[in-house]
C-alpha cells in the first residue's frame, strides 16, 4: 500500500530545517524510514505565509493568499510511503516528530 | 411442517446464531472480499434450509457451512473474469474446496473482531460492522436498534468495508505491542452494544433489547478465543451482573434504583456466572477498568439487603478505578459510595468538585445524584431545586416519573 503522510501543524513551532534535522526524534523517525525502505518520496512545505491558492469559479480564476484549508493546523510536509498496511503507516506516521505537537494525517494513495 | 422439518429449521437457526460469524470470518480470510464473504454466508444458510430437512444435519455443521460458503465463492469468483477476482480465485482454490475441511477449523474470528473494532474506523461503524458481520445481525435489525433509517446504516457499513479495503486495514490479530490499546477499543464496542439495550425505555424495543443478548454473546466468543486475556473476562462478568438486575430496573415504567430494586428477583444463575467469571479474570492478576467495575457491581450482587452493602469496599473500588480510568463519572459515582462510608457532606463535597470542573455539565445524573444526597440530609428546598434541573435533563421516561415522584414527596 502507498500512502501520502501530511505532516501537519499550527506552525506555532516551526523549528528550521537544521533544527529539524539536528532533532533527534527527526533522525531517529528517518532511520526508521530507511530500515523499512518505506519512503518513496517527501518534502516540507514552506509557510503558509508563502502559499497561494487559485479557485476558478464561473470561468473566472480567483487568486487569494494563504492556505486552501481554514483549519488550525496546515500540511506543512508530505512524505510518500511504501508499506504493508494502515497499521504500519500509523506506527511510521506516530515516530514523526510532528505528530507530537501537531499531528499526522495518512492518506491512502489512489492507485 | 413435519417434525424433522422443524428439527431441521432450528439446527439451521441454531447454527446462525452459532457460525455465522465464523463462516464470514473465514471467507473473509480466504477471498479479502468482506461482502463477498456476506453474500455466500448467506447463500450456505439457504442451502442448510433447502438440504438439511431432506438430508438431515450435519454432524459439523459449522464445517458443512464453511465447505458450502467456500465452493460458493469459488463459483462466484470462476464466473467473475476481471483480474482480481483471478487472483483471489486462486486463493480459494489452493485449499481443495473437494476436499473436507477438519472438524478443527482455526478459528478467524479473531481476526474478523479486530478489524470491525479498528480505530481508524469511525465508531459507531466499528458497533455496526461488528454486529453485522460477526453477530449476524441483518442491516435493518442494526438500523432498528440504533433508531437509524435503514439506508443510512447500510450506507454506514458500505463505507466502513470500503475504507477497510482501501485505507488497507490489515485483516489480522494485531500484534503483542498493539493489543492493550486494540483489545480496549474492541471491549468498547461490546459495551456500547450493551449499554444501548440496557438503557431502553421499557417500552416495546424489542430490537434494543436483543443487543443485551448480543453483547453479552460476543462476550462469550471473546472470552472464548482469548482465555489468557482478563479484560474480556471482566467485560463478561459486568454484563452479566448487569443483566441479572435487568427485570428489577423499571416497575411500572419508573426507574427504580438499586437501593429499592426487589432482590429476590435478580437473577440467581447470572450473579452466579458473573462472579465466576470476575474470579476467573481476578486469577489471572491483571487488572482493568472492567474487571473493577464487575467487581463493584458483584458487590451490590452479593449484598442480601441495600443496608448489608460494603459501601467501604465499593468506595475503595471507585478509588482504584479512578486511578486505572479517570473520568468525571466514576468521580461522581464515587462520591454516591463515599457519602456512605464517611457520610454525606464529605460526598456531597466530591459532587461539588465534579460539577466545579464543568465536566458533566448537561448530564442529569451530576443534579440527580446531588438531590439525592441532599434529599437525605434534609435540605429539602435545595434538593428540590436539584430534581428539578435534573427532571429536565433526563434522558427517559423511566428516569424522568422516577425523578418526578421523588420530588412529590418532598
Amino acid at each position: 500500500m502507498k500512502y501520502a503522510l501530511l505532516i501537519c501543524d499550527d506552525e506555532q513551532v516551526s523549528p528550521s530545517n537544521e533544527e529539524l534535522a539536528a532533532d533527534p526524534v527527526h533522525q531517529a523517525w528517518q532511520a526508521d524510514l530507511d530500515r523499512r525502505g518505506a519512503r518513496l518520496t517527501g518534502m516540507r512545505l514552506r509557510p503558509i505565509v508563502d502559499s497561494t491558492t487559485v479557485r476558478v469559479r464561473d470561468g473566472e480564476t480567483l487568486v487569494s493568499d494563504g492556505p486552501f484549508a481554514e483549519t488550525k493546523d496546515f500540511v506543512g510536509g508530505i512524505v510518500v510511503v511504501e508499506c504493508a498496511n494502515l497499521d504500519e503507516a500509523i506506527e511510521i506516521a506516530a515516530g514523526h516528530p510532528y505528530a507530537r505537537w501537531g499531528g499526522v494525517e495518512i492518506r491512502p494513495i489512489w492507485e | 411442517m413435519s417434525a424433522p422439518d422443524d428439527r431441521a429449521r432450528e439446527a439451521v437457526e441454531a447454527a446462525y446464531r452459532d457460525e455465522w460469524g465464523q463462516v464470514v470470518a473465514t471467507l473473509i480470510g480466504v477471498t479479502g472480499d468482506w461482502d463477498l464473504a456476506e453474500d455466500c454466508a448467506q447463500d450456505a444458510f439457504a442451502a442448510a434450509l433447502a438440504t438439511w430437512p431432506r438430508d438431515g444435519v450435519p454432524r459439523n455443521p459449522g464445517a458443512w457451512l464453511t465447505t458450502a460458503a467456500r465452493n460458493r465463492a469459488t463459483d462466484r469468483l470462476r464466473r467473475d473474469s476481471a483480474g482480481a477476482a483471478k487472483l483471489r480465485e486462486r486463493a480459494v482454490l489452493d485449499r481443495d474446496p473437494a476436499e473436507p475441511p477438519p472438524d478443527e477449523i482455526p478459528d478467524e474470528r479473531l481476526r474478523l473482531i479486530f478489524t470491525c473494532c479498528h480505530p481508524a474506523l469511525p465508531f459507531p461503524a466499528r458497533v455496526a460492522l461488528t454486529l453485522r458481520t460477526l453477530a449476524g445481525l441483518s442491516t435493518a435489525e442494526i438500523a432498528r436498534a440504533f433508531l437509524t433509517a435503514e439506508p443510512a446504516m447500510a450506507q454506514r457499513l458500505v463505507r466502513a468495508k470500503r475504507k477497510i479495503r482501501e485505507a488497507g486495514i490489515p485483516y489480522r490479530v494485531p500484534p503483542a505491542e498493539l493489543l492493550p490499546g486494540r483489545l480496549a477499543a474492541v471491549l468498547a464496542v461490546l459495551y456500547l452494544i450493551f449499554n444501548e439495550g440496557y438503557d431502553d425505555d421499557g417500552d416495546e424495543q424489542t430490537a434494543r433489547r436483543a443487543l443485551t443478548a448480543e453483547a453479552i454473546r460476543l462476550g462469550r466468543v471473546l472470552v472464548g478465543l482469548m482465555p489468557g486475556e482478563p479484560e474480556p473476562r471482566g467485560l463478561l462478568a459486568l454484563m452479566l451482573l448487569h443483566e441479572a438486575r435487568r427485570a428489577t430496573r423499571t416497575h411500572d415504567g419508573v426507574l427504580v434504583t438499586l437501593e429499592h430494586q426487589d432482590r429476590s428477583r435478580w437473577d440467581r444463575a447470572l450473579i452466579d456466572e458473573g462472579v465466576a467469571t470476575l474470579d476467573a479474570a481476578l486469577a489471572l492478576a491483571r487488572t482493568g477498568p472492567y474487571q473493577v467495575q464487575a467487581a463493584i457491581a458483584a458487590c451490590h450482587a452479593g449484598a442480601p439487603d441495600a443496608a448489608s452493602t460494603d459501601w467501604p469496599q465499593i468506595a475503595a473500588l471507585y478509588a482504584r478505578l479512578a486511578q486505572l480510568a479517570p473520568s468525571p463519572v466514576v468521580d461522581l459515582n464515587r462520591a454516591v459510595a463515599v457519602a456512605m462510608v464517611d457520610g454525606i457532606p464529605a460526598g456531597l463535597r466530591m459532587v461539588d468538585e465534579v460539577a466545579a470542573s464543568g465536566l458533566l455539565d448537561g448530564y442529569h445524573l451530576l443534579p440527580a445524584t446531588r438531590a439525592d444526597l441532599l434529599r437525605r440530609a434534609g435540605r429539602a428546598a435545595e434538593a428540590k431545586e436539584a430534581y428539578e434541573q435534573a427532571l429536565e435533563l433526563a434522558p427517559t421516561d423511566a428516569e424522568r416519573r422516577y425523578l418526578a415522584s421523588r420530588l412529590r414527596e418532598l
